[in-house]
């Protein structure tokens, strides 16, 4: 049995439609991306059994959860999955410990494999066991939701925004678990945000909706770099890549990591050597040339092909690129386009000159 | 002895008819007022209506309605004759039905209205930690809306006890078996016995005070007139 994730919904409330048809990872992080109104968190209520449309199809790694033709459509309360509500949604007449245990009691003795105890540690909330949800701040009450999610051992996490409702910090207190949820867990999780700084930090796969309907599915970097979206043409558009840790260049301040492809050098991360990164290269910091440049300032030069070439915003064009198996998009001025004379299937060179790291 | 047995039995009766009457509501009640907080449908208006009716209805138009319809040509009269059990009209039977319809808008709306408060979300929250719908009810349902049960307890009990017109006119005014407290009171006045109606009269009044004092201040409960609308 493959390992994927097929849904299918045609919705349609006349102001409001939903026609999705997608495949997704029967792994990772899949961040469905869109403005509000895009449909998004109407998919993953779909996907969730919460919301039924009338016409669907829904498959998770093998388990047919709606076939409208059949008429088959598994009820929330059956579908063995996690959800996380946009606002932690937990029970205010029980204390954290029975808002945990409240799903873990109604599953079988058999799926109840993972430890209680280390999803309390995973999400750092062993020290509010005992209070009522009136008394735990916004960030303890989302880590609260995540962990009652992942206690049912599901087979799907479903998250809606879980961190929309958050400031700043609350934020960047959470994401570090997501991002220890995503190394740990190996199933699927579904996560709707419309933040691109969770997209860059989180996703694996990206979904980008808009007015109910998916412009583009695929791996992070593809997706991000696709000149038909428009994150693309944005001034902050970017795109992801993940990386290993290769070696640390002590005397120089600098860590070398591997892309699928080809080597970077990064300011020195205080990481272990083989360890995962995310790598974040704003399009605005790629800059080409021809030939290799012999002589520059700048260490991470790589040998490209131009797969794609758009015309951007205010004198800009977009070219997209692929330096080994990555894809990767660089803003540059629409003068210098022509003067170089670029055009899809040249080989160039691509200078990066910033990177961030994202975990 | 402020009562004689006369009294005592009719206290007796009004606390058995308003307990018994109490349990029926809230059994009808809940699933009723549970449907009415839910529903988008059209009827939901005329249920709302009809169920709402015995608050602006003078209670001798009810005791009539009632007084016809459980009789021996009534449809209710001719369908508990067939059952074997005789018409309701002037019996304990009698009383408990008529006091039920009476009282149900003051067990119905409390729990509605706690039942409407509580939204979709827990309910959803329940469904995604696999708990069916019968389950969500009693281990999410229920405890989220304590208060509204015990306010809907209160005012059915309390309404029960001092209801006087409908119980008149279906129970009538026999001894042991139908003459609550409210017509013992009526009786004693008749015969101008003024204090016999006193002890009553004074009892049922620091009772119906209780009970309020009991909502607002222990329960903090919303006031009455609100839980109605």
């Amino acid at each position: 049995m493959t390992q994927k994730i097929t849904a299918r919904f045609l919705l349609d409330y006349g102001e409001f439609k939903l026609d999705v048809d997608l495949r997704l990872p029967g792994s990772g992080i899949s961040v469905l991306f869109g403005p509000s109104g895009s449909g998004k968190t109407s998919l993953l209520r779909c996907i969730a059994g919460l919301q039924r449309a009338p016409e669907g199809f829904l498959e998770i790694n093998g388990h047919v959860w709606q076939n409208s033709e059949r008429g088959l459509f598994v009820p929330t309360h059956k579908r063995p999955l996690g959800y996380v509500f946009q606002e932690a949604n937990l029970f205010p007449h029980l204390t954290v410990t029975e808002n945990l245990q409240f799903g873990r009691k109604r599953i079988g003795k058999l799926s109840r494999a993972g430890d209680l105890q280390q999803i309390v540690e995973l999400l750092g909330i062993g020290h509010l066991l005992k209070r009522m949800p009136d008394r735990l701040s916004g960030g303890e009450r989302q880590r609260v939701a995540i962990a009652r999610a992942l206690a049912l051992n599901p087979e799907v996490l479903l998250m809606d925004e879980p961190l929309a409702a958050l400031d700043f910090q609350r934020k960047q207190e959470i994401l570090p678990f997501l991002n220890r949820l995503h190394q740990e867990l190996n199933i699927p999780i579904l996560y709707v945000t419309h933040s691109r700084q969770e997209v860059a930090q989180l996703a694996d796969h990206l979904v980008i909706l808009a007015d109910g309907r998916a412009l583009a599915s695929g791996p992070l970097a593809d997706t991000l770099s696709r000149l038909d979206v428009p994150l693309a043409h944005d001034r902050e558009a970017a795109t992801v890549w993940p990386v290993t840790v290769v070696e640390h260049e002590a005397d120089y301040h600098l860590t070398r990591v591997a892309f699928a492809g080809g080597m970077l050098s990064l300011p020195a991360v205080d990481t272990a050597v083989g360890a995962p990164l995310r790598v974040q290269i704003h399009a605005r910091d790629a800059s080409l040339c021809l030939e290799a440049p012999s002589f520059t300032s700048i260490l991470n030069v790589l040998p490209a092909t131009i797969t794609g070439l758009a015309e951007g915003h205010e004198g800009q064009s977009v070219v997209r690129l692929r330096v080994g198996n990555q894809a990767l998009l660089a803003h540059i001025t629409r003068k210098s386009a022509l003067l170089l004379g670029l055009r899809v299937g040249m080989g160039v060179y691509v200078q990066i000159k910033g990177t961030s790291i994202l975990n | 002895m402020p009562f004689n047995a006369a009294d005592i039995s009719a206290l007796w009766l009004t606390f058995k008819v308003a307990g018994l009457a109490t349990l029926i509501m809230l059994i009808l009640g809940t699933p009723l007022a549970w449907w009415l907080a839910r529903t988008a449908s059209r009827w939901k208006g005329v249920c709302n209506a009809l169920v709402a009716l015995p608050l602006v209805l003078p209670p001798t138009v009810l005791g009539f309605y009632l007084l016809v319809l459980m009789g021996p040509r009534g449809p209710i009269g001719q369908l508990t004759t067939q059952l074997g059990l005789g018409t309701l009209p002037f019996t304990f039977g009698g009383l408990v039905v008529a006091s039920v319809l009476y009282s149900l808008p003051f067990v119905v709306q409390p729990l509605q209205t706690a039942f409407a408060a509580i939204g979709d979300r827990p309910l959803e929250a329940a469904a995604t930690l696999r708990a069916g719908p019968l389950d969500t009810f009693f281990t999410v349902v229920v405890p989220l809306a304590r208060p509204g049960f015990l306010t809907a307890t209160i005012l059915g009990f309390a309404h029960t006890v001092g209801e006087f017109g409908v119980v008149l006119m279906v129970g009538g005014n026999i001894p042991d078996k139908t003459r609550v407290v409210s017509v013992q009171i009526y009786n004693h006045v008749e015969a101008l016995e003024y204090g016999q109606a006193h002890w009553l009269a004074g009892g049922l009044l620091a009772f119906s005070f209780l009970v309020l004092l009991l909502m607002y201040s222990v329960l903090k409960t919303q006031p009455v007139a609100h839980q109605l609308k």
